[in-house]
């Protein structure tokens, strides 16, 4: 059994004149240690899948269809009790901008603490003790001076480790990280994610990592999902996808980066952008900007098909893999 | 670059500080039976000496807080420098008044990071573009003007019978276009492109980063090209500055600097790329964080991160010196050889 197994998931934002569907059919599991990489451009819906997890979205969003099975329970349809229990506990979240997410009137220490103290019947001085731990783990320079600092007094590198110290603060299964490094400078965003990436496998923790950089999945994540619209639209092993991507999203992804074209020449393209949720194209989403689009794809979302270890929405790959299967019949 | 290229825009000796410490009352203090007075300066450019060529496309990287984009703004006169002279094809050009510098300004234009913040909100695209038009060629007429519209609308490849909408009827990667036609209405002839692409969707960045060589191409610009991203100065760039802290500690062209990177910041810096063909991050670790231009490091303004440091980087600042693989490097221990 997977430690998340998230199935048929549908998030719904509901606004005047109607609902918007932020999430559709969203499938994926994550195994124990195991890092995945949620990758897409802004608007593809992949902060809502990881907020969704933990039942964060804020109205008018709600979960419309599907579980969420984290170790067999279904956290969609748990009481806001009961998952307060989960979170920050089992699993802990990262996000973007650590000036946000730490409180700028309370110490460092006081923030530890009170998290510690949420989850566990624990002693101010045994808090501060796995406080001051889990900062030395992160690698701040002096801890014991930070633990009396605010916010405001730490660079932005060292708020993010801080953050980090934090969501490892109760030794979660599970960590969310939502563009971790996307607010910070190119050094330092290198030094956080390589620290991030070293504690999960000390630990044995599962990461998710959402990211819009295919670098930084590249060397952090063992799976990744591309997503597009509010879709899923390719999963597998991270190497296989970005060596070999399926989709032809995924692939315009992949070629649109400056590191893939000759220096001075033209740059692939994909033309157009991603749609509003409120205008989604029919059938499959990315038809609009979709080099090999048909009649078919305009008119119904194509099923998953298997390419290799990779899961594929596409017609284009799912015709490709039949007139393969073809071949080899007639050569036997 | 070939011996015929000139030099179009020469920054020289630019030093740029931002004073911190308010009025005179505010400044002085009475202490231990003694008025003090105290001032403090962000030094944001502290001696940079560039020259952009014409044709070319010089990009300047470096993290938050290098001066980068200080230096694009007061090349553009958006600020006034501290130290030092802009001379634009010969001329200075920084102490001159409003008047005196109008015509510059139709030959220098600047394109910003952000599309949401720079096109007026309350202005129609047909107005936006319409308007540096008017101001830099106040005898054309109407017709002209719209003939002028209509096409640089279609050269970045905007509809030009979106003309009657409003900017946040756009998307990022359009509003971005149109930021470009503006800078294009007046046919210049340098573009300051601060970040052009940084709030832009990776496949909307392709998009923009082709228009910007196409209207190099056709229009034979020169760009002052400012971005923190390596992998986009490598496609784009001619030539290449990198500075930290308000200096500059390699300047070389965009091949030489990719394939053989002098300075150990240089270095650090583009093994902090994430690749598409790495498994782990395989960066150079750098001892702590870039430290405030409030009060600048004595010496190499890098040496409290570098980790081939000695007493001189502590105490003497390096200037570029021209190295043979064709860079110039501002670093000791490049220059003696230990490096």
């Amino acid at each position: 059994m997977s430690l998340l197994e998230v199935k048929d998931l549908d998030v719904r934002f509901a606004v005047r004149g109607g609902d918007l569907t932020a999430l559709r059919g969203i499938s994926f599991s994550l195994d124990k240690g195991e890092r995945l990489g949620l990758v897409g451009e802004s608007g593809a819906g992949k902060s809502v899948a990881a907020f969704s997890i933990l039942n964060l979205i804020a109205r008018p969003g709600y979960i419309a269809a599907g579980q969420i099975l984290f170790e067999g329970k279904d956290l969609a349809a748990m009481s806001e009790r009961e998952l307060r229990k989960i979170r920050g506990n089992r699993i802990a979240m990262i996000f973007q901008d650590p000036m946000m997410t730490l409180n700028p009137v309370l110490t460092i220490g006081t923030q530890m603490v009170e998290a510690l103290k949420a989850h566990r019947r624990i002693s101010t001085r045994a808090a501060r003790d796995i406080a001051l731990n889990k900062l030395r783990k992160v690698q701040i320079p002096s801890p014991e001076k930070r633990l009396d600092q605010y916010p405001h007094e730490l660079s932005g590198g060292m708020r993010q480790r801080v953050i980090i110290a934090i969501a490892l603060l109760l030794d979660p299964e599970i960590i969310i990280a939502d563009e971790p490094t996307t607010a910070l400078d190119v050094t330092i965003q290198a030094e956080i994610m390589a620290l991030l990436l070293e504690l999960c496998e000390q630990d044995n923790v599962a990461l998710m990592l959402i990211t819009h950089d295919l670098g930084v999945v590249s060397q952090v994540t063992q799976r990744m999902l591309v997503m597009y619209s509010g879709r899923i639209i390719e999963q597998g092993p991270t190497r296989e996808i970005i060596n070999d991507a399926q989709h032809p999203y995924t692939q315009g992804l992949i070629n649109a980066l400056p590191q893939m074209g000759e220096p001075g020449e033209r740059l692939f393209q994909i033309p157009g952008s991603m749609p509003s949720l409120k205008n989604v194209p029919t059938g499959c989403p990315f038809h609009p900007r979709c080099g090999f689009a048909t009649d078919q794809c305009k008119r119904r979302m194509p099923e998953y098909v298997r390419s290799g270890n990779v899961d594929v929405a596409c017609y284009e790959v799912s015709n490709l893999i039949e007139q393969e299967k073809c071949m080899q019949e007639v050569e036997s | 670059m070939t011996s015929q290229s000139s030099t179009l825009v020469d920054i020289r000796g630019l030093e740029k500080r931002f004073d911190l410490s308010g009025g005179l009352l505010e400044q002085i203090s009475f202490k231990g039976g003694r008025f003090h007075r105290k001032q403090e300066a962000v030094h944001a450019i502290n001696g940079v000496d560039l020259q952009v060529q014409k044709g070319e496309a010089l990009c300047v990287v470096g993290e938050s807080g290098c001066g980068k984009s200080t230096v694009a703004r007061t090349v553009m006169g958006l600020l006034s420098p501290s130290a030092g002279e802009i001379h634009y094809d010969g001329q200075r050009i920084d102490h001159l008044d409003g008047k005196e510098v109008l015509p510059y300004r139709r030959k220098m234009q600047m394109i910003f990071q952000n599309p949401y913040a720079s096109l007026n909100p309350r202005m129609t695209i047909q107005q936006t573009l319409e308007e540096p038009i008017r101001f830099h060629q106040p005898d054309a007429s109407e017709p002209q003007i719209r003939d002028k519209v209509q096409d640089v609308m279609e050269s970045v490849g905007i509809d030009p019978d979106w003309g009657s909408r409003f900017g946040h009827e756009f998307s990022g990667g359009q509003r971005q276009r149109i930021a470009i036609a503006r800078a294009l209405a007046v046919d210049p002839e340098f573009i300051v492109a601060d970040e052009p692409i940084s709030a832009l969707d990776v496949s909307i960045q392709a998009q923009v980063l082709n228009l910007l060589m196409e209207a190099q191409e056709s229009r034979n610009l020169t760009y002052l090209f400012i971005t923190h991203d390596l992998a986009v100065v490598e496609h784009f760039g001619t030539r290449v500055a990198v500075m930290y802290l308000g200096r500059v500690c390699e300047l070389a062209d965009t091949r030489t600097l990719f394939s053989t990177p002098r300075h150990p910041y240089t270095q650090a810096l583009l093994s902090a790329i994430p690749k598409l063909e790495d498994d782990r991050p395989n960066h150079i670790r750098l001892q702590g964080e870039v430290p405030t231009p409030v009060q600048l490091p004595s010496g190499c303004v890098f040496h409290g991160r570098c980790p081939y440091a000695d007493d001189r980087c502590r105490q003497e600042i390096p200037q570029l010196i021209a190295t043979d693989g064709g860079a110039q490097v501002a670093c000791h221990a490049v220059e003696e050889g230990r490096l």
